[in-house]
């Protein structure tokens, strides 16, 4: 459920056409794996089904389309709290994460505190685990261990992203 | 909620011109492991050092059971560090000339315990923590997870209120390191001795009770403090 959430990100930063929104998603989240143009429009119409955007105008731009959207209160209001809600820990969510960390910073939304969130809740995730290593068996033991050393790369990089925030915010607000 | 045994309030402490701690605040409550983690050079050893009374802070206050431990003498420190306090560090320090169970035994004896007594209390330290047998080795006789587990006794034997451990499994491999981890829970939730436990590896803090991160001096709670 990342790429409606995504787009409606983008959309809070500034009211796109859905042609410039594909290119704006790309540069940042889609760079192995560019959205199509059928799975944009089907998902803004979603969103403008549920009233998470409107259409403000038929002004054509870069593209050949003309429905310019903009975010609506309740899109922004779902944004905000998909931001603040730390992910489940578990292995490969780095790219949620990183969508996140990326939107934060270009909405000018305090990504420290999103990683600082993010990093309580591995950690009680670890600490759980950890229990279940002290008190299971060597089979429960070695499960455990396969999630702690993945949650652990995970922390690894929230480290990292968190020691470097402030030239990734210059990097990304910059294109 | 349990008694705050030991805190910190707006502790500064520079090295030169270099500030280590910048406010620091810290609650630790009687009886928890608490781990305080952060990256290399944020400050969280000079903390450990400040609430163990080896440091003195330049402004702010420790308070350890209603007393202010930044108000006391050299001797009122050290009486302090000897009698109530235990340490591991993460070289385990053993003195290379004593046995390991004398090396157990030092705090008791520096307390005025017969040496007879001493030593059959070190045993038994070093029967609980699984090194029945190597009491009479020297610290170049054991592995690196052994002599760590020696240190480990050292440190509880006296029966401490508080137990400071600065990164004690930094010198250890993971499995070693975490046997030394699982221990150190065990037997101080046993004792009820509460845990300062300095680390950067999140592996380490998970054996925590609950976790602060240093950054830039000053200290980050981000799980709430234990109920009960």
């Amino acid at each position: 459920m990342t790429v409606p959430l995504t787009l409606l990100g983008l959309l809070e930063r500034e009211p796109r056409h859905g042609y410039d929104l594909k290119r704006d998603y790309d540069a940042f989240f889609g760079r192995d794996k560019p959205l199509s143009f059928g799975q944009v429009y089907s998902t803004l119409s979603r969103l403008a089904r549920d009233g998470k955007v409107v259409i403000s105008d038929l002004e054509a731009g870069a593209g050949p389309d003309r429905k310019r959207y903009v975010i609506t209160d309740r899109g922004a209001t779902e944004v905000s709290a998909w931001l603040t809600e730390p992910v489940a820990p578990e292995p490969h969510l780095q790219t949620v994460l990183f969508a996140k960390v990326t939107l934060a910073l270009l909405l000018d939304r305090p990504a420290e505190q999103y990683l600082d969130t993010q990093r309580a809740a591995h950690m009680q995730r670890m600490r759980e685990l950890t229990q279940v290593k002290r008190t299971g068996s060597l089979v429960d033991s070695l499960l455990a261990d396969h999630a702690l050393f993945h949650i652990e790369a995970d922390l690894r990089w929230i480290e990292l992203t968190a020691a470097r925030l402030d030239a990734l915010a210059q990097e990304v607000r910059a294109r | 909620m349990k008694n705050a045994l030991l805190q910190a309030r707006e502790v500064h402490l520079s090295f030169g011109t270099t500030p280590a701690l910048r406010g620091a605040e810290i609650t630790v409550r009687e009886g928890e492991i608490l781990a305080v983690m952060g990256p290399s050079g944020s400050g969280k050893s000079t903390l450990l050092h400040c609430l163990a009374g080896i440091l003195v802070p330049e402004q702010g206050e420790i308070h350890f059971d209603g007393r202010r431990i930044d108000r006391m003498n050299e001797a009122e420190r050290s009486s302090l560090r000897r009698d109530t306090f235990g340490f591991v560090f993460q070289f385990g320090q053993l003195v290379p000339e004593l046995s390991a169970e004398e090396n157990v035994a030092l705090p008791l004896l520096l307390a005025g315990v017969r040496r007879g007594k001493a030593l059959t209390e070190a045993r038994s330290w070093l029967d609980r923590l699984g090194l029945d047998g190597l009491g009479h080795r020297t610290s170049g006789e054991l592995s690196g997870g052994q002599a760590q587990r020696v240190a480990l006794a050292r440190g509880l034997v006296a029966r401490p209120r508080v137990l400071f451990a600065d990164e004690p499994t930094g010198a250890l491999d993971s499995l070693t390191g975490e046997q030394v981890m699982d221990l150190m829970v065990s037997a101080a939730h046993d004792e009820g001795t509460t845990v300062v436990l300095v680390t950067h590896e999140p592996r380490v803090a998970a054996y925590a009770d609950r976790e602060v991160i240093v950054r830039d001096g000053k200290v980050l709670a981000l799980t709430a403090e234990p109920v009960g």
